[in-house]
């Protein structure tokens, strides 16, 4: 009923064609059309000087200029020499994983938190919420710059370090493995945090309640009970820091070492260094395969949770 | 029934874990005011950062500029993030909604990088073929709208979901036209999350650097940029001098948004109490 009332109001609406030609037009303006572009140059010859790239119809001699090149130098492995070239597949490989490990690392400190959180009096929830996204509304671009300063030689943590006879010397932090994971974890802590917390504040806790009553440990009623019907809160936190982690340029550029070139930095390297719109392009469409491949196996697994229901 | 693990262990890894988000913003502030380009020690109270702040033309252009871009990025998104999120809730068929809402959505999943990637080269595109636009705020509004809409999308439509309709059929009953429907009941239900999207797209590209690095033009660097370019080279406390300004200033924001926000609630929930309690002295006089 409510569903036919919808459709003859808006059938009523004049506006209706007004109200969805704007937002389409704009986002097939400066979205569709962009991907469109990306997508067409990754499959040219990269130009000369003046032009970047070469058309993919020669309009004079009607020769079609179509190159998997683009691709193909991506997942090619050259043996130059020395070394085997796979600087792409490396890049992309690095990314993963530390996207995996990030998510990894949000879950172990995120969990307990959010749990402790869903298990605070109803009455401070709000206000402890608050405190995990204040920080968060504040530049994450300065968070992370904070960072650079209390990891570094002569750091806050250093000097702590050795104050307490930890360590003589100063522990190379910055510039590391850890310090871009230290960094990571810290900006998308909060993205594991809200989705795993709306999970549990709505867990029934008398069922951990019933599980003690019957003589299980506590240890193993969280096992069975709480991670099992937190499962959906898991995987969407999991998925909110695993996407955005893949593509992360500003992080690695500050806290990284030279040696960790993430897949986003190869980008920019070949878009603004190297001046090859067409490889650029390619590896761009590349990525965009990494980010959709979790995300359909999630709509997917969601998709089917829906449908049990 | 908390087991004793349960109480000290969380109350331990929760103060752990508040301590882990608010270091950095307690280190910037701490430093902000020392007397020395020291980062380890304080060396002694001093303003002299805080006077280089006002002195550093670069950071002082920039921050004028992202101003004029978030505030600008902000209202777009707004007034598109309403758009889209009336167009997902409100008209189920229509051809190409799925394509529709796919595109609003990618935004939110896309690498930075690739949007980024993406907008230059059709603005490369458009500047050979109409000579137009040239590289710099324009061109960074649009980028920061694509996001910012994404997100104010978000918002609106989950508020708009929620929202009665039936008031709005009433309006309609009584013969108001569709654009007043909007107006006066429609609007002023969803205000609060249409202000909500204002301030996350405002916020976001306030502090974007990706985007921005992609689209902005030669001489036009936004704050983040020029921050993102001071931070490559070293530590510089007049830095966490801008960042203090900048923690206390969103504090301040966000903090009576929250207030602001209940306060409407109480209000409303007051309202409907009178409401209700005029309608039982109507029935039973």
């Amino acid at each position: 009923m409510s569903d036919l009332h919808t459709s003859s109001t808006s059938l009523a609406m004049p506006g209706k064609r007004f109200v969805i030609g704007v937002p389409f037009g704009w986002l097939t303006v400066f979205f569709l059309l962009p991907f469109l572009i990306l997508l067409y140059i990754s499959f040219v010859d990269m130009g000369g000087d003046i032009h970047p790239f070469k058309p993919l119809w020669d309009s004079q001699t009607g020769v079609l200029h179509l190159k998997y090149e683009n691709y193909w130098t991506i997942f090619k492995t050259d043996w130059d020499g020395a070394l085997f070239q796979t600087l792409y597949i490396e890049a992309y490989l690095r990314s993963v994983v530390y996207a995996f490990v990030t998510a990894l690392l949000c879950l172990l400190v995120g969990y307990p938190f959010a749990y402790f959180i869903a298990r605070s009096p109803a009455s401070v929830r709000p206000a402890l919420l608050m405190l995990v996204m204040l920080p968060f509304w504040t530049s994450f671009l300065l968070r992370v710059y904070a960072w650079k300063g209390i990891l570094a030689d002569q750091g806050v943590l250093n000097q702590l370090l050795m104050a307490l006879g930890v360590t003589s010397e100063p522990i190379q932090m910055l510039y590391t493995n850890v310090s871009m994971l230290v960094g990571m974890t810290y900006v998308y802590l909060p993205f594991m945090v809200l989705p795993l917390y709306a999970n549990l504040v709505k867990m029934d806790f008398r069922l951990l309640e019933a599980a003690y009553d019957l003589g299980t440990t506590p240890f193993k009623a969280f096992w069975l009970i709480t991670v099992p019907l937190s499962k959906a809160g898991i995987i969407a936190g999991f998925m909110l820091v695993f996407i955005p982690s893949v593509g992360e340029f500003v992080i690695p550029s500050l806290l990284g070492g030279p040696e960790n070139i993430m897949i986003g930095r190869v980008v920019w390297d070949e878009m603004f260094t190297a001046n090859n719109w067409p490889r650029a392009s390619a590896l761009a469409v590349v990525m965009i395969g990494l980010i959709v491949v979790p995300l359909a196996l999630y709509y997917h697994y969601t998709g089917e949770q829906d449908e049990k229901r | 029934m908390k087991s004793w693990l349960e109480k000290h262990f969380g109350k331990a890894w929760m103060a752990l874990v508040y301590l882990f988000l608010y270091l950095p913003l307690f280190f910037m502030m701490v430093f902000s005011f020392n007397s020395t380009r020291q980062d380890a020690n304080f060396t002694g109270f001093s303003l002299r950062w805080y006077e280089a702040l006002t002195k550093d033309t670069k950071l002082v252009e920039g921050f004028f500029l992202s101003l004029k871009v978030a505030t600008v990025t902000g209202v777009l998104s707004a007034v598109l993030g309403t758009f889209a999120a009336f167009v997902l809730v409100r008209y189920r068929r229509f051809t190409g909604r799925t394509l529709f809402s796919g595109m609003v959505n990618a935004p939110l999943v896309m690498p930075e990088v690739v949007i980024g990637l993406s907008l230059l080269l059709l603005m490369v595109g458009a500047q050979n073929a109409f000579g137009w636009p040239e590289r710099g705020l324009l061109t960074i509004v649009l980028g920061h709208t694509l996001l910012g809409m994404a997100y104010g999308m978000v918002v609106i439509q989950s508020r708009l979901m929620e929202m009665d309709r039936s008031i709005e059929e009433a309006a309609m009953d009584l013969g108001a036209r569709p654009m007043q429907v909007f107006f006066l009941i429609t609007l002023p239900n969803i205000f609060q999350a249409i202000l909500a999207a204002f301030l996350l797209s405002f916020t976001l590209s306030f502090d974007d650097v990706v985007i921005s690095e992609f689209l902005s033009g030669p001489g036009v660097n936004t704050l983040p940029q020029v921050i993102f370019g001071y931070a490559r080279r070293g530590i510089n406390p007049t830095i966490y001098a801008a960042a203090t300004l900048l923690i206390v200033t969103v504090t301040v924001v966000i903090v009576s948004y929250s207030v602001w926000v209940a306060r409407q609630t109480r209000r409303r929930e007051r309202e409907v109490a009178a409401a209700a309690r005029a309608e039982v002295m109507a029935v039973a006089p």
